[in-house]
């Protein structure tokens, strides 16, 4: 009942998180890394394990906005055949068993414009994505997947950088919905370490602009820093830290070894547990 | 309301738009922490170019330190042994470095300097970028950083050298395919990490808006001398110009004082590597797509899921699998003519120029070379051909040695 009152996962999912007082720990798994299979088993263990909301990396030959660890997750993807339409397939197999977590596809806009961006939008949307997060595509450029995006049901999502000065702030809000990707760093994926005090700066900022849920991600890998960064913001994402441990658990041929999954998954657990706690010692 | 122009009958001449676009081509397709720097630059480009100061300084560095203007030169021999069209080269391989990237490399560290930069990078392909942004980064004093794909580095080994003697970091780029597309991504790398300090020098017509405007603003200084040249030489317009494209920068220098001329054809020369249909090519006008990658929207070399495909060609400088956004758009315009030459006909090309006139090409003009020898036998001898000889070939006597069998 709750749910229908929200005209979509991801805003029900920001009220539940609200209503309980904590921000949501978001995952980022590139698709098909290092193979379907294993990728269908991670984000199904997902939810269980302690993430609020998924990021699922569209693999891209050239991403120019990531570090090493996600390059090299997307070169494995890639080689062993991963496909938009496999990335969809991937998000229909996970909506069959969970419907209520929240999953968006973050990716590059080549593959999206070559598929066509109405056509790709729709086919998103009937595979049970909630929004996309396109990082190679500015408010300048985005009208062209945004209004197809919105007439489908799907939050575009935007990314608020700590470059984006108070003068750009209002047009990079303009037309925002869903929730604002915070860029902890300036930099690449997974290259730095976030510093809360910078983050705060920059998130409070935002905040005193927008009603928009906010979720901050790159450089983010330590329990602590995610306790810091989820008392100011309503999200906190870990993509690197992640796909590090997954290629932990790669045999020397790049095949995933039984304990990937499960390694993964306790990786979840240990990194959104000060989120959870921060919740039952407020209580 | 964005603006719209229309790049309709009236003039080739008008683009980009006010928001960089060239038709649906253009743009400026950077992730949001980049953005308010590429506005930046862009703010900074519009201010320099409309200020005489700035132009005054970049004539007399092109004039004294990069040897401006080159000569425009009838090649008798070349002509003689065609049998057709008369055919002038375009001596840009006469510059300061050996190649045309000096020019936009001069305009590009001006403005660094005017915007109060401290810290230059780039990319490069076969190192002419590379040498030329090396170059004024010591002319200026001012620390430097290549990014150079790891399998470029093994085949330009001689502009390596040339980069480190002129004091620059040459950073071996090991990701993808390990030349320039990669080089071009870890350059965008760098930068999103280093946003206050770094101007970055693209090394060609193509990146976010204004880059491919501002990289072909100030190499239209060749198709300026070309016209003075030409008119003084024979007293009117040439027929025909003939240049390589990789991401284009030496074509759009040649090409954009003429694109109104309905009387001038133009031929741009894309690397067909192996051949066009073999898929190991560099040809992203002629067997390539409409995409979005390096911050603009053009035609790549790409597979039906969107993934960018690597580029193949002995030609390091052409070596790339997209081209600037102009001339994506004066194809669809069909303005210019978009042909290529494959590796074999490039190499017989160099050697052809080098024997007959004395002149050894780079291996990105024999591509262009080698379509003046299609095109020159068929058009009669009061044609007059402009030919960009846009870079000169001592870097690439190692490669040609090796594929004519020759131990050096």
């Amino acid at each position: 009942m709750t749910a229908a009152c929200f005209s979509s996962r991801l805003a029900a999912r920001f009220a539940a998180l609200k209503a309980e007082g904590r921000a949501g720990f978001v995952t980022f798994l590139t698709a098909g890394d290092p193979d379907a299979a294993t990728s269908a088993a991670i984000l199904a263990g997902f939810p269980k394990a302690g993430a609020d909301l998924i990021e699922l990396g569209m693999p891209f030959s050239d991403p120019m906005a990531d570090g090493p660890a996600i390059q090299a997750a997307n070169g494995r993807a890639l080689k062993r055949g991963m496909t938009i339409k496999g990335v969809l397939d991937l998000v229909r197999g996970f909506r069959t068993q969970e419907t209520t977590t929240p999953l968006i596809l973050m990716g590059y806009y080549n593959p999206i414009y070559v598929h066509g961006g109405a056509a790709f939008v729709k086919a998103a949307k009937a595979a049970g994505v909630d929004g996309l997060i396109v990082v190679d595509l500015p408010p300048e450029e985005d009208a062209e997947l945004r209004e197809p995006a919105e007439a489908s049901g799907l939050d575009l999502i935007r990314l608020v950088a700590p470059t984006t000065d108070a003068v750009r702030l209002p047009r990079v809000l303009q037309d925002a919905s869903g929730f604002l990707y915070y860029v902890a760093v300036t930099g690449i994926t997974g290259s730095q370490s976030a510093l809360p005090a910078t983050v705060r700066r920059g998130v409070k900022a935002l905040k005193a602009k927008t009603d928009l849920p906010v979720a901050v991600g790159f450089g983010i890998s330590e329990p602590e820093q995610v306790e810091a960064l989820g008392s100011m913001a309503e999200g906190v994402v870990v993509g690197s830290a992640l796909i590090r441990r997954l290629v932990a658990n790669l045999d020397p041929h790049g095949r995933p070894t039984p304990s990937l999954v499960p390694d993964v998954l306790d990786l979840v657990t240990t990194l959104s547990a000060p989120l959870r706690q921060g919740y039952s010692q407020s209580r | 309301m964005t603006t719209s122009l229309s790049f309709q009958a009236n003039t080739f001449r008008a683009g980009p738009d006010e928001s960089g676009h060239f038709g649906k081509y253009g743009g400026r397709f950077v992730a949001e922490t980049l953005m308010p720097l590429v506005l930046a630059v862009e703010k900074a480009y519009a201010a320099a170019r409309t200020d005489p100061s700035f132009q005054r300084e970049l004539d007399s560095y092109l004039e004294h330190y990069v040897g401006r203007p080159s000569p425009l030169y009838f090649a008798p021999r070349l002509t003689e042994n065609l049998g057709g069209a008369k055919i002038y080269l375009k001596r840009d391989e006469l510059n300061h470095t050996g190649a045309h990237k000096i020019n936009h490399c001069m305009g590009q560290i001006l403005l660094a300097k005017r915007m109060g930069k401290t810290r230059i990078i780039a990319e490069t392909g076969a190192g002419q970028h590379g040498v030329a942004t090396a170059t004024v980064a010591a002319l200026f004093n001012l620390p430097c950083t290549v990014y150079m794909g790891e399998l470029d580095i093994e085949r330009q080994k001689p502009n390596v050298f040339r980069m480190r003697l002129l004091g620059a970091e040459v950073k071996p780029v090991r990701s993808g395919s390990k030349s320039l597309k990669d080089a071009m991504n870890e350059a965008l790398r760098d930068w999103v990490a280093h946003v206050d300090d770094t101007f970055y020098i693209i090394g060609t017509v193509g990146g976010p808006h204004p880059y491919p405007m501002m990289v072909r603003d100030f190499q239209a200084v060749i198709g300026r001398e070309v016209r003075q040249q030409l008119h003084k030489a024979e007293g009117r317009l040439p027929d025909s110009l003939v240049a390589c494209v990789g991401g284009g920068s030496n074509a759009m220098g040649l090409f954009y004082e003429f694109l109104d001329e309905p009387s001038v054809q133009m031929h741009a020369v894309e690397a067909a590597g192996l051949g066009v249909d073999t898929g190991k090519h560099a040809a992203a006008l002629t067997g390539g797509s409409a995409g979005v990658l390096h911050g603009m929207r053009s035609y790549f070399l790409q597979d039906a899921d969107g993934q960018i495909q690597e580029a193949h060609s002995i030609s390091a400088g052409l070596d790339y699998p997209g081209v600037g956004p102009e001339h994506a758009w004066l194809k669809d315009a069909g303005r210019v003519t978009y042909t290529s030459a494959t590796d074999e006909e490039a190499l017989e090309a160099f050697q052809w120029c080098s024997k007959l006139e004395g002149i050894i090409p780079a291996l990105e003009p024999a591509h262009a070379l080698a379509a003046v020898r299609r095109l020159a036998p068929t058009l009669p001898k009061d044609h007059l051909m402009v030919v960009n000889v846009c870079g000169r070939g001592d870097k690439d006597i190692f490669t040609v040695a090796e594929r004519l069998g020759v131990k050096l």
